[in-house]
């Protein structure tokens, strides 16, 4: 069954990864968490995300286009990447969840995927 | 006991063990149930007539199967879910079939229900209605809230375990303290919803105190040192040891201070105490072990003919601080009141807030006990007729008219 890890980070997270002070522990935390979901032959696909500044939030109101910079909602946390696995139940999807790297401002939720609309 | 009851009793004894088994393996409690209630409507015009089959889990699950064919037909459940059930009710009849134990898998429902994942207010009436077979309404009047959102509780909290894929499997030991607590409230919830049943009308109530001792039992061999599970089974064993002693031969309400210590079952008090102590060994108070240690001090009666009110008002000082529940409230009001007099016991009773006793039925029965001692009898009558005006029971209302001398 697969899951999706949404990995949620705060303002202190996202200044990290470019914080001279800081980004080498930011960067250095993610490839053994990786390489243990490839290991242990879970890991299905993944991304990390650009800041919440980067981002671009498009609607469709009465046919029209509405194009806004910025995220889609305006929360202290927000979402800076995401892991899909492959697990037999949501107990192990947890235990994956709770290994990825910690952080005060981090926080990770799971949901099982959509089986694939066909 | 007639047929009706006989079968009630067989089919109750099976439901939360098949409704587990088909759970565990489909992971789909919701479609499981289903399947079930249909197999137990058929068994209750069924077996009236051709008597309890010798092998009622085999029966029951061959109906279940049937159903679940139907309602894949009909596309009532989830289509995914009607090929597992299909295969386990095939794998469950091999089971019963055979001259196998039927594989008791209750536990595992019970700790996926008190998942931390499952919205903590759902978690012990989920338990209740799974594994214990209660109904949304009966649930709902015990929790204080309404049918219909109890209802919706239920049904989103089986929505989540279905689509989440939650394993049910026992947890890890280091995952078992936390999610205990839920499991030993729904196991005492479901002593106490067969235990109200003072007139013992209902057989499927007096078959709900005894399946959760029987769980409590269970519970107790997967975690064999664990103070709480210790104290909850010596708390029910305490209880249930009184039964009989609960009414007259007649059939009467006797309370628990009236009541004829050797009507009381010896066997129940010796093993609950024995379980008492060795809970006291693993140093780790809890409010089962306090509830069952005040239920103790009542059975001391048996031996010493008195009752220590004084020790049972500072156990409840300790279960208050624990776990001050509306129950242990009235409960301290009470000892206190026989330990250090009415008034004293009614100051408690009467701080406990009016939001709360409402329409708690044991406030206004002690309430009326204690105006009526202190004198205040305009004030005791009305309380009197608020406790009658909430009994469920026949035998206990008949108690308080007779308390009130509304009859003789």
């Amino acid at each position: 069954m697969n899951y999706t890890i949404l990995i949620y980070e705060g303002a202190g997270d996202f200044a990290a990864r470019t914080d001279p002070q800081k980004q080498q522990a930011y960067w250095a935390s993610w490839p053994p968490y990786l390489k243990a979901l490839r290991d242990a032959g879970v890991f299905v696909s993944g991304a990390g995300l650009q800041p919440p500044e980067s981002a671009t939030t498009v609607k469709l109101r009465d046919g029209q286009r509405l194009v806004q910079d910025g995220p889609y909602a305006d929360t202290k946390e927000q979402l800076g990447g995401l892991v899909v696995i492959d697990v037999p139940d949501l107990d192990t999807a947890l235990d994956w969840a709770a290994r990825c790297p910690r952080s005060p401002e981090r926080v990770v939720e799971v949901r099982p995927n959509m089986l694939p609309v066909t | 006991m007639d047929a009706h009851r006989t079968i009630e009793r067989a089919a109750r004894d099976s439901y939360g063990r098949l409704l587990a088994f088909l759970a565990a393996r489909s992971r789909d409690v919701a479609a499981a149930e289903d399947a079930l209630a249909d197999a137990f409507r058929a068994a209750l015009e069924t077996w009236p007539r051709t008597g309890v089959p010798e092998k009622p889990e085999a029966w029951l699950l061959t109906a279940a199967r049937r159903r679940a064919i139907d309602a894949g037909r009909h596309a009532r459940v989830h289509a995914e879910a009607v090929p597992t059930l299909l295969a386990v009710a095939d794998e469950a009849q091999d089971l019963a079939s055979a001259d196998m134990m039927f594989p008791d898998e209750r536990l595992k429902l019970m700790f996926v229900c008190a998942h931390p994942a499952i919205d903590a207010a759902a978690r012990t009436p989920l338990m209740l209605q799974t594994v214990l077979g209660l109904d949304a309404a009966r649930i709902a009047s015990a929790f204080l809230v309404q049918p219909a959102a109890m209802g919706q509780r239920l049904t989103r909290a089986k929505a989540k375990i279905r689509d989440a894929g939650m394993a049910f499997e026992l947890p890890q030991p280091k995952d078992l303290p936390p999610r205990l607590h839920a499991v030993l409230e729904a196991i005492y919830a479901a002593y106490g919803s067969g235990w109200d049943d003072v007139a013992g009308a209902d057989p499927r109530r007096k078959g709900l105190a005894l399946e959760a001792i029987d769980l409590g039992r269970l519970l107790l061999q997967l975690m064999p040192g664990e103070p709480e599970v210790q104290g909850l089974l010596a708390l029910m064993l305490h209880c249930e040891a009184r039964r009989d002693g609960r009414r007259t031969p007649a059939g009467d309400y006797v309370p628990l201070s009236e009541q004829d210590a050797a009507r009381w079952s010896r066997a129940m008090i010796v093993e609950a105490e024995q379980l008492l102590m060795a809970a006291e060994k693993g140093g780790r108070i809890g409010r089962f072990q306090l509830e069952a240690a005040i239920q103790s001090a009542h059975a001391q009666r048996a031996v010493t003919g008195h009752t220590d009110w004084e020790a049972i008002a500072l156990l409840y000082e300790g279960l208050v601080r624990l776990a001050p529940t509306i129950g242990a409230l009235v409960g301290r009001a009470a000892a206190v009141a026989e330990a250090r007099g009415a008034a004293t016991g009614w100051e408690l009773l009467n701080a406990i807030p009016a939001d709360a006793t409402r329409s708690y039925q044991p406030y206004w029965a002690l309430a009326a006990h204690l105006l009526k001692r202190m004198q205040r009898l305009p004030e005791a009558e009305e309380a009197y007729n608020r406790a009658i005006g909430l009994c469920e029971d026949p035998g206990m209302r008949e108690f308080l008219m007779r308390r009130a001398g509304q009859v003789p």
